[in-house]
């Protein structure tokens, strides 16, 4: 997989980015991990497992993180795809490979990997239902037939990466993304993939009350749009 | 009269470090003449507190205290928008910088297994190996 840039954005994730990293050069040749100001050594970490780091001196959060990563890929390498990853081993790397093969088959600008056709492995009741909520809202302004809209796992083309600029604080960059999809002219496939929540990738992940906050940063976005 | 002379004290204060440019953002000079007359119009109302209510009374509020307060709200919310407007024009700085100088300078992965980005030539950036 040489035109294949895999993006792992990484904030503190010291106990598993080396894992993650291994088995994505397995089956990929180049990985990059933005490190998003982490404090407990993930980027020395990363870069000793193979992965070519990128440093954010300061916390930016995961939005401006994969947009880095998405600079990166367009301005160092002739990549033309680029894989988003999440670093704390959520995703299987065979869901990634397979999402990359059906890309290139059908010309796919946007692969994105749906846990609710695949399979999530313990997820808690809670963040399920939160989930299908932000799902049923995104279908609303999106225009997307989507039946996950918060899964690190994508795949996306160079065409994408030039057409999708994610500039949404904190993690509302998610819903941004899928809204630029339709406006940008990018076809898009879902793809089954699995979701494994461990005790490690509960307790570091997202909040379910911080849902909260993405509605209103989303909000705000869309009355300034308005305007 | 200890109070007045704390306050006047403290207002004389203020004044030079207007004067000498030491708060930060109020190099424009509208700004600063704002804040000296703020500084005059203080010291009088220290010195006279019933001129306060005289004015108070032309503008339709009954005690000068109240005057007072009203104008310190208004200047009190001005001061914190224009704070807020300046941090969030400050954070849009820091991170477009901090994204420029992270892509400026990506960390090459050591030893093992090559991974090399193809194309793009990144001569004289930090890397732990040697590339020809």
């Amino acid at each position: 997989m040489e035109d294949v840039c895999v993006i792992v954005p990484v904030y503190n994730e010291a106990s598993t980015v080396a894992v993650t990293v291994s088995d994505l050069l397995r089956r990929f040749h180049h990985v990059v991990c933005v490190d998003d100001g982490s404090d407990d050594g993930s980027a020395d970490l990363a870069n000793a497992a193979g992965a070519t780091v990128v440093r954010h001196a300061v916390n930016l959060g995961q939005g401006a993180a994969l947009r880095t990563g998405f600079d990166y890929v367009l301005r160092h390498t002739t990549a033309s795809y680029a894989v988003t990853f999440d670093a704390d081993g959520q995703h299987l790397v065979d869901d990634a490979h397979r999402m990359l093969e059906r890309a290139r088959l059908g010309g796919t600008d946007v692969m994105l990997a749906s846990r609710f056709t695949g399979c999530a492995r313990q997820m808690p009741l809670s963040r399920e239902l939160i989930l299908r909520a932000a799902v049923r809202l995104t279908r609303a302004t999106s225009r997307l037939e989507v039946t996950d809209t918060h899964n690190g796992l994508r795949v996306l083309s160079r065409r994408a990466l030039e057409r999708i600029d994610l500039r949404m604080p904190r993690m509302a960059y998610a819903s941004e993304l899928l809204d630029a999809i339709v406006p940008a002219g990018l076809t898009y496939l879902e793809e089954p993939a699995t979701v494994i929540y461990t005790a490690y990738s509960r307790s570091k992940g997202q909040k379910n009350s911080n849902a909260f906050n993405i509605i209103f940063d989303l909000a705000v976005n869309r009355l300034r749009a308005a305007r | 009269m200890i109070i007045k002379i704390l306050l006047i004290a403290a207002a004389i204060g203020v004044a030079v470090l207007l004067l000498q440019e030491k708060v930060p953002g109020q190099r424009e000079a509208s700004r600063r003449a704002a804040g000296l007359l703020l500084v005059v119009v203080g010291i009088v109302a220290v010195l006279w507190p019933q001129l306060t209510t005289t004015v108070a009374n032309a503008v339709g509020v009954g005690r000068g205290t109240d005057l007072v307060l009203y104008l310190f709200v208004m200047v009190f919310a001005y001061s914190a928008l224009v704070t807020a407007q300046r941090i969030h024009r400050l954070q849009h700085d820091i991170t477009v910088l901090t994204r420029e100088l992270a892509l400026s300078r990506p960390t090459q992965p050591r030893g093992g297994e090559a991974s090399l980005p193809p194309g793009g030539s990144r001569a004289g950036e930090p890397t732990t190996r040697e590339q020809s």
